[in-house]
């Protein structure tokens, strides 16, 4: 059955170098979009001839800051955004280099799609691997390899297939399992393409006949949305609570509203409710969006529910549906992606932010940290910046957690450095 | 290859989407900053914020006062639509002038007619610390330039005010961290994922009101390098900004403004968008970028908003 996706919105991530053409992929989809208008495109074309080259580098429109420039380098995620009249896109677009596995880590955690950049002359690199490894890790559900710069190889389908059944192989080494029947597994498709004509992103060109499968942009088109694919457990962390009692209307004395973000699955009027970590039940006796008065609310919705009983409850708090299994646990076992400078140190506690909970947390065992080139497991005992370990974390309050694999949002968490308040550590639990 | 059996959700539609995350944000700056503050200019991102902070809120109070920094150089019509605004809510709203700090002698200003939109830094890190705030919303989006394509949606400043592109928080899943010690901020801005368009479909669709002069509207105005620039101004005060420099012709033009900011660096477009679903489609045709058609102070160079940001900038 073909899927509608009417005006919805996609997620996505870019993984590759400025030398496979990731900044010209970009460029290109902005541009074949039409989201480039014409002061802008006058400002890169003049940009372009300033810095001596013949056409217009349609790679400066993801050019980043002077800071970044002077350096010669990408700090950071830049985020962009193109719509087609029936989706709109957010890009997140992150360098690629090994020492920026902290940037692909940030991008990878809202995207719902990645695409893999190769360039054909050179196959599966060791980045490929680190790329997909990362994508897969943070839990990317679909994944678009594409095998760039095709008018370099004459557009050869020899080559294009050698590339394709590597990339499968190691695939298959990483735990990215195809996906056959469009059941259990990932969803990996391939595409030629040359980003610096425009083939096969927005438009198809007569360079490829061979080549029947979709256009980048139509894959694109009809992506599933996060949180589409499969049912999912009822969510939803409070994070402020309504009391509106010193209101001059009277019916707004008794009210209280907990107010959150459905993170998963869904909740109607009249369903019975666990609030977690005390365990009170009740039920749903209004669900509120502004002065819309809803009978049920889904994922990524930000609402305001009303229960039945009054219970004390706070922001922190989790509400489920009642029977749904979560327990609060008190430890943590996850991959642990290191974010800062100042390597983790294990003598010292730090703040773990999980939903709209935060919990001091004493680091426990480090198992081992993953080499994110080869995948080896090695010992360690401390953590630097880009180093990704499995370890676990002592809390000093109950964490209501489901694994990550299952739900990315009460799966995922943060860590807090509390002397500098930066965010040190972004954790996936096992 | 084609994909997939039914969905089993139908996703939100992108308006529906952009929506709960903004009101997902401003609740997060209420559960986690012990003084927030909003800021409100009247525009028409930040009459968006006010739209969804009404969502994220109600029937309770706001959870943080209004404010607008007032550079003194405003259209009047947009300042009435702000008191109206604010009036209308309930709400309480902050005013502090540029002006003040120029008594102050804490701005100065190179010539009598320099633009006051800078300087708006100083009087807004001046409010900050007279208030305490911990937490500023603004209404910044990240298509509006490029140095704002990297913005954190809760980006840290120092007590400068400054804005470290080098050492920001790095910003996982929809967990942000507003934690800030005595004397630092965070700015946090719910529409960051939003581009113009979006803002105008959002207005349409929830009916919002806006300053009048967003509409098309019959105005003299002159040619300077290539802008459309308003003159003979009045303001509130009774002075009338903005003559025109000698030699200039003045043309009375049917224009709106795509943008609404202090007088002397916002220029108006050729337009006769007299609605918002004109404007909506004029939106979706137009080829000039926002701040490109309309903004007089962004053209200095290449970095000018990277700079300003260094400096407290929104």
């Amino acid at each position: 059955m073909k899927t509608e996706h009417n005006d919805s919105l996609l997620r996505f991530m870019t993984c590759g170098s400025v030398d496979d053409g990731k900044s010209t992929l970009i460029g290109r989809l902005l541009f074949d979009t039409k989201t480039i208008l014409a002061d802008t495109l006058t400002q890169i074309s003049n940009t372009s001839k300033k810095r001596g080259m013949e056409a217009v580098d349609l790679s400066l429109l993801t050019d980043g800051l002077q800071a970044e420039r002077e350096q010669g380098i990408t700090i950071d995620v830049a985020y962009r955004y193109f719509s087609t009249g029936t989706r709109k896109y957010i890009i997140a677009d992150a360098p690629g280099h090994e020492q920026y596995t902290r940037n692909m880590v940030t991008a990878a955690s809202t995207a719902n799609l990645a695409i893999i950049l190769i360039d054909a002359r050179k196959g599966v690199l060791t980045q490929t691997r680190r790329h997909s490894y990362l994508a897969h890790l943070v839990g990317i559900p679909h994944i678009v390899v594409a095998v760039n710069k095709m008018d370099l190889v004459d557009y050869d389908q020899n080559v294009y297939n050698k590339i394709c059944a590597d990339y499968l192989a190691f695939a298959k080494e990483i735990g990215l399992q195809r996906n056959s029947n469009n059941e259990a597994g990932h969803d990996i498709r391939f595409i030629p393409m040359s980003a610096l004509n425009g083939d096969m992103l927005v438009d198809r060109l007569d360079n490829m006949p061979w080549y029947t499968g979709e256009t980048l942009l139509e894959m694109l088109e009809k992506a599933p949305a996060a949180h589409t694919e499969q049912s999912e457990e009822f969510r939803f962390p409070v994070q402020f609570v309504c009391r509106p009692h010193a209101s001059a209307d009277a019916d707004l004395h008794d009210f209280r509203g907990f107010m959150g973000r459905v993170e998963s699955g869904d909740i109607a009027v009249g369903d019975a409710v666990t609030v977690l970590p005390n365990g009170y039940t009740s039920k749903v006796k209004a669900i509120q969006l502004g002065e819309a008065q809803l009978q049920s609310a889904q994922t990524e919705q930000s609402i305001t529910l009303l229960l039945e009983d009054e219970i004390d409850t706070s922001r922190g708090d989790m509400i489920i549906k009642t029977g749904s299994k979560i327990e609060p646990v008190k430890q943590i076992e996850a991959f642990v992606c290191w974010l800062s400078e100042t390597p983790l140190s294990p003598a010292r506690t730090y703040i773990v932010r999980h939903t709209t909970r935060e919990s001091k947390a004493k680091v426990g065992a480090i198992s081992y940290k993953v080499d994110v080139n080869t995948l080896e497991q090695q010992a360690t005992t401390d953590l630097k910046m880009n180093d990704i370990a499995r370890m676990s974390f002592k809390l000093a309050q109950p964490l209501m957690v489901d694994s990550y694999s299952k739900n990315r949002a009460t799966g995922a968490f943060i860590v807090i450095d509390e002397s500098t308040n930066n965010t040190v550590g972004a954790g996936m639990i096992v | 290859m084609s994909i997939k059996k039914q969905p089993y959700h139908n996703p939100l539609s992108h308006l529906d989407w952009l929506e709960a995350e903004a009101i997902h944000i401003l609740r997060e700056v209420a559960g986690q900053c012990s003084n927030p503050v909003l800021l409100f200019s009247g525009g028409k991102d930040s009459l968006c914020i006010l739209r969804l902070a009404e969502k994220a809120f109600r029937p309770g109070r706001f959870p943080f006062p209004l404010m607008h920094i007032d550079t003194g150089h405003n259209y009047q019509e947009v300042i009435d639509f702000r008191d109206q605004r604010a009036a209308e809510l309930g709400e309480r709203l902050i005013v502090r002038s540029v002006e003040d700090s120029m008594k102050r002698g804490t701005v100065v200003l190179k010539s009598p007619d320099e633009p006051r939109n800078k300087h708006q830094s100083v009087t807004l890190l001046e409010a900050i610390e007279e208030f305490g705030f911990d937490c500023c919303i603004g209404g910044a989006r990240r298509d509006e330039e490029k140095a704002r394509a990297k913005e954190r949606i809760m980006s840290f400043r120092d007590e400068f005010g400054q804005w470290d592109p080098k050492n920001q928080r790095p910003e996982l899943w929809n967990l942000y961290n507003a934690r800030s010690h005595k004397g630092e901020n965070i700015r946090a801005f719910p529409i960051s994922n939003w581009t113009e368009m979006d803002v105008w479909q959002y207005i349409e669709r929830e009916n919002l009101g806006l300053p009048s002069i967003y509409f098309a509207h019959q105005r003299d105005v002159v040619m300077r390098s290539g802008a459309i620039v308003p003159i003979n101004v009045p303001l509130a005060s009774g002075e009338v900004i903005n003559p025109p420099r000698a030699g200039e012709e003045i043309i009375n033009m049917q224009v709106r403004f795509r943008t609404v900011g202090d007088i002397t660096c916002t220029a108006p477009v050729i337009s006769d968008a007299d609605t918002v679903s004109k404007i909506v489609l004029e939106t979706a045709t137009t080829t000039i970028t926002e701040r490109g058609a309309t903004r007089l102070d962004d053209q200095t160079s290449d970095a000018s908003m990277e700079q300003r940001k260094k400096e407290g900038y929104f």
